[in-house]
């Protein structure tokens, strides 16, 4: 079973992130980057499918050139190709970023044969746009459903045959089954990521990453400016500690009306 | 009482510490125990883990340090972690891949020997045995040591915090950013400001003293008072992997001795289910401290950074080679995580040379945190650490050169490899060399000057011309590597030939200070011993004393005028010298303080022909009564005003010349040119510091002189004390009452011969000194003996050793033993005075 990732480089969550003084872009002094959350399920599902199918799992990336940090670790944890569309500047909005991929999905496919399976997050975590990745099946002719948390394939995964597809909606499950080649968009919690082995770590400093220069026309959606809402302050009181507090948090519990 | 916020904002305090990790929480901790009241503690991050290296802190100790400050108040740290019931020991071993790191452990059992530490050598089955998933094959042996022990630190500092706080009444403050901290600026004569308040974004706190303990931000407020604590935060890499059942299994925190794998510079300690993998084997990572995010901006906490896994690559593999079961085990947490590192590599405590009552308590990993909390806690109470003489970790040691955040950076950049390096104790540095140097060098460099830095000074240590003198005397390079390495047998030719003839050394690193006006006597007597309100043109050689009545200082004071006394210090001590003289001098204007270090140049020349090759050059009485031994008079010397200076730390007659800077060279050449027929050869520091002074048993501060011993010890005492107030002097008068319990001796190894049949030769580098037993020699105070000072004696043609000994094993002719290596060499005690020449009859000639 063939099956591509596409991922993208981004933000580690978890701090606070600032903008430029000039508001063009993310301050990066302070950050760490990674993979976007929903793209770490994609790979993780992939190498699963093609544990059970046997195959390959290949990993696409658009971005800077630091961007190969996320290929290798994605190849640290049972990726076996990498290929990096290498690109600079920020005018990379949805469209012009679903051209690109397309291109060099095209290219690869030309040389290596087709995707069973091609798999995106279901939305980046910093731009969040939810676009490329239908943008880019819709390019192709391959039929795409987003927002998944579950996938099998029929057969031994490769050729002919579908992709049963899971997504969770309020009370239940839609399935769909798609016929091959497919495309999908995960979520969190389609599996549990593994981490990388410290193995998987060395071995991934080997494989080759195939490097592709990135030519789409500019797409219909520019950035004016980023700007960093105000954070909400919740306000925490201290009732006090031990036994003390005790008549205090029966008071709060009262005003809440839960006694 | 509660750990929670105080709620109202103090105004004043006694003392605002800054920085709640592992070192702030001690020293408030310490400071409540000593009996401080009203302080203030603060930090920017939140409490308990305010965002700091403690929070992150592999939180281990390996007891074992070949530097007696680090081991003695590691030892101290990791006993006040196990009063505490804070602490596990897990035991640990320090395994060894290579031949040089064989040898290097039975450094570390020699070292273990001298603080009394179990240790032991294992076979590499033997640690397979302790730790069975280590792969046998790739090492050589191992260094183990049961009492490792891994500590809680953060609940140690909080431990620490409540009880200054239920005993002290201290007030905290989390979540509190420092701003500035304000110094009264008022011109004063010793050149000093004072502390006066702290800034914070809660208000300002008017306070007397201000702690530093903010870890890898403490450079960074300094910088708010206008001063320095030369650090620089440095990455230190790991990454917990897991988990693994034989590590699960143990259903323990940690259940197997950590292992250091010193020749790859990793370590790996358990940490329940997972190991961690740390390392200082990575390229030096420094940063500046604006660079580290503030809690908010760090995904993890500001001291953790993002991991940069390219640097770790080698590391992983190495560990794998090590331990199999880790290439299989994923890498759930990985971090760079941040520590401090200093130009020196050792800690920065204690008052800050240019702010009165603004201390520091930085570049302390937890390893030595409770201990060093202490050390700053009884230095703001009793002006002295009591706990151990903490010479090397004082801030006041630098030098304006070494505050640079290029000499910084240089040094980081150059010792973090060396974290779990094998250093020589003569090792030199490769960066940053050149700082300071004589006015001589293109004289020396000509001479072929093997130059040794002390500090920021460049000093020649021999001279390669002089390579004759070792066919001469029919010297040899030594047997071992180590105990040539930075060593030349010129150096004993030198030696034996300014026996013979004379040598010309260049002392220019002397630190050079003058006090001058009506109350410059009497000050200078109040820092001294002995008295220095002699007649103009005499010296005193004098201990300063320690409020304690310990050793601080060990110098020579001239009275050059009526109202100007010179002080003249060693290149290792200046910066804790000038700084103790200015802590001390009186601000009413009755005293100025000059450094004279960059006027004056110094050449000393001795041995029995200097006399001669002198009288050349001068029309000065050199006699012994135109040239009195002690005396600093006027001469003129080939056309240049000097001072003559009859003295010697060498043990042959002479002199040292003090000459103003810029004529320096022409007094150079004079006496090279005019001792040519007395066989004069340009000298270098190896006789000066080592070989001449250890024949005469002359006392060194920093190596016999410290804090923990006193004037009566070192063999230092005059049979009466002045009239005149000095620092130390009731301590120093309890101590005369007392009597001495030990005594400062020269040894001499009767035979150097190792087990392979190898002359070896101490590096003087605490080896312990052994009673017939091989047991430990340890007085009531709990000090052992151990070698402050080794050498080769040319004229002698034996080992000698300094070191303190019981009184009862003091007696001339009393057999004791030396550890080297790991191995027992038999010694005797040669007696109190000179092993060279007791009579001193060269000088006198």
């Amino acid at each position: 079973m063939k099956i591509l990732v596409c991922v993208k480089r981004v933000p580690a969550p978890g701090a606070k992130i600032n903008v430029t003084a000039d508001g063009s872009d993310v301050d990066a002094a302070h950050l760490g980057f990674t993979t976007s959350p929903h793209e770490e399920c994609a790979v993780e599902g992939a190498v699963q499918l093609v544990e059970e199918h046997s195959g390959e799992v290949t990993v696409l990336t658009l971005g800077p050139g630091e961007s190969e940090e996320q290929l290798r670790y994605a190849a640290s944890v049972g990726a076996a190709h990498g290929v990096l569309v290498e690109v600079d500047g920020n005018g990379w909005d949805p469209q012009r970023t679903a051209a690109a991929l397309t291109t060099a999905i095209e290219g690869i496919e030309a040389e290596r044969g087709r995707f069973d399976l091609i798999l995106f997050g279901n939305e980046s975590a910093d731009a969040g746009g939810f676009q490329v990745g239908v943008r880019v099946a819709r390019a192709l002719g391959r039929p795409m459903v987003q927002g998944i948390k579950g996938i099998e394939a029929s057969g031994d995964g490769s050729g002919e045959g579908t992709i049963t597809a899971r997504r969770e909606i309020d009370g239940g499950f839609e399935v769909y089954e798609i016929p091959r080649p497919a495309v999908l968009g995960v979520m969190e919690g389609l599996n549990l990521p593994r981490y990388p082995t410290m193995k998987g770590r060395l071995a991934s400093k080997k494989i080759e990453i195939a490097k592709l220069a990135g030519h789409a026309d500019e797409g219909g959606q520019s950035r004016i400016t980023l700007h960093r809402p105000e954070e909400a302050v919740s306000e925490t009181v201290i009732l006090g500690t031990g036994a003390e507090a005790a008549a205090a948090v029966v008071d709060v519990l009262d005003e809440l009306g839960v006694l | 009482m509660s750990d929670l916020p105080s709620a109202a904002f103090p105004t004043t305090a006694k003392v605002v510490v800054i920085g709640a990790g592992i070192v702030g929480n001690c020293v408030v901790g310490h400071l409540a125990r000593l009996g401080w009241k009203d302080m203030v503690l603060i930090d920017k991050g939140p409490l308990p883990n305010p965002g700091g290296s403690t929070g992150h802190a592999s939180n281990f100790i390996f007891p074992v340090d070949h530097n007696k400050e680090m081991a003695l108040l590691g030892e101290q740290s990791a006993n006040q972690y196990r009063d505490m019931n804070l602490s596990v020991d897990s035991g640990g071993i320090e395994v060894a891949r290579t031949q040089d790191r064989m040898d290097e452990l039975q450094r570390r059992m020699t070292s273990a020997k001298a603080w009394g530490i179990e240790a032991h050598l294992l076979t590499p089955a033997e640690v397979k045995e302790l730790v069975p998933f280590v792969n046998e094959d790739v090492i050589l042996g191992g260094f183990y040591c049961p009492t490792v022990s891994v500590v809680d630190s953060l609940e140690t500092g909080t431990v620490m915090r409540k009880e200054a706080i239920e005993t002290a009444g201290l007030q905290v403050f989390a979540n509190t950013e420092v701003l500035d901290v304000v110094t009264d600026d008022t011109p004063r004569p010793n050149g000093r400001r004072k502390v006066t308040a702290v800034v914070t974004n809660k208000g300002t706190i008017e306070t007397e003293h201000v702690v530093i303990a903010c870890g890898v931000w403490s450079n960074r407020i300094a910088y708010m008072a206008d001063t320095y604590i030369p650090l620089v935060p440095a990455v230190h890499q790991m990454a917990d992997v897991g988990p693994m059942d034989i590590l699960a299994e143990t259903n323990n925190e940690i259940g197997y001795p950590i292992v250091r794998d010193m020749d790859t510079f990793c370590y790996e300690r358990q940490s329940s289910g997972s190991m961690e993998v740390g390392s200082y084997g990575h390229r030096a990572i420094l940063h500046h401290p604006d660079e580290i995010p503030s809690n908010e901006e760090a995904a993890l906490s500001p001291t953790e950074m993002p991991f940069t896994p390219d640097d770790f690559d080698d590391q992983m593999e190495t560990a794998i080679e090590l331990m199999d079961m880790l290439g299989e085990a994923e890498i759930k947490y990985a971090i760079n995580g941040l520590l401090s590192l200093t130009p020196d590599g050792m800690p920065c405590l204690g008052e800050i040379p240019d702010v009165e009552n603004l201390w520091s308590a930085a570049a302390v990993w937890v390893k030595e945190g409770p201990g060093m909390g202490q050390v700053v806690a009884e230095w703001m109470t009793y002006g002295n650490p009591r706990v151990i003489d903490s010479h090397g970790a004082d801030v006041a040691r630098f030098y304006e050169q070494e505050k640079s955040d290029e000499h910084i950076w240089a040094r980081a950049e150059e010792s973090f490899i060396k974290t779990y390096g094998i250093v020589h104790p003569s090792e030199q540095w490769g960066d940053r060399r050149h700082l300071v140097e004589g006015p001589f060098r293109g004289r020396q460099e000509a001479l072929g000057a093997e130059f040794f830095q002390a500090r920021v000074w460049e000093r020649p240590q021999w001279y390669n011309s002089n390579a004759d003198l070792v066919e001469r005397y029919g010297l040899s390079e030594r047997e071992v590597e180590w105990d040539n390495r930075w060593w030349s047998p010129i150096t004993v030719g030198e030696h034996l030939n300014l026996r013979e003839n004379c040598g010309l050394i260049d002392l220019s690193a002397f630190q050079i200070y003058e006090l001058e006006g009506p109350g410059a006597v009497e000050f200078a007597d109040y820092l001294a011993v002995n008295k220095v309100d002699v007649p103009v043109g005499r010296s005193v050689y004098t201990p300063w004393l320690t409020p304690d009545g310990g050793f601080h200082s060990d110098l020579t004071m001239m009275r050059v005028g009526e109202e100007t006394v010179r002080i003249v210090t060693g290149v290792f001590d200046g910066g804790r010298d000038e700084f103790w003289v200015r802590k001390h001098m009186p601000n009413d204007g009755s005293v100025t303080f000059r450094n004279l270090t960059m006027e004056l140049s110094t050449l000393g020349l001795w041995g029995p022909h200097a006399p001669a090759v002198l009288a050349q050059l001068t029309d000065h009485d050199l006699s012994q009564v135109g040239s009195p031994y002690g005396s600093y008079l006027d001469a003129t010397i080939a056309g240049v005003e000097c001072k003559l200076f009859r003295i010697s730390y060498v043990g042959d007659t002479g002199w040292e010349i003090y000459i103003p800077w810029d004529q320096a060279t022409v007094v150079w050449d004079a006496i090279l040119e005019a001792g040519k027929d007395h066989g004069i050869r340009a000298t270098g520091g190896g006789v000066y510091s080592l070989s001449g002074r250890i024949e005469k048993g002359y006392r060194l501060v920093g190596a016999e002189l410290e804090s923990e011993y006193n004037p009566l010890e070192a063999g230092l005492a005059r049979p009466k004390v002045k009239a005149a107030n000095f620092i130390g002097r009731e301590a120093y008068l309890a101590a005369r009452e007392a009597g001495a319990e030990v005594q400062c001796v020269t040894l001499s190894v009767e035979d150097n011969t190792d087990s392979q049949g190898r002359k070896r030769y101490m590096q003087g580098g605490n080896e312990p000194i052994l009673d017939m037993f091989g047991d430990r020699i340890i007085d009531s105070h709990g000090r052992a003996s151990r070698v402050t000072t080794a050498g080769y004696a040319p004229s002698i043609g034996k080992v000698l050793l300094m070191g303190y000994v019981t009184n009862e094993l003091a007696e001339p002719g009393t057999d004791l033993q030396v550890m080297y290596m790991n191995e027992l060499y038999p010694c005797k005690v040669v007696g109190s005075g000179s092993a060279f020449d007791p009579e001193d009859t060269r000088l006198k000639s």
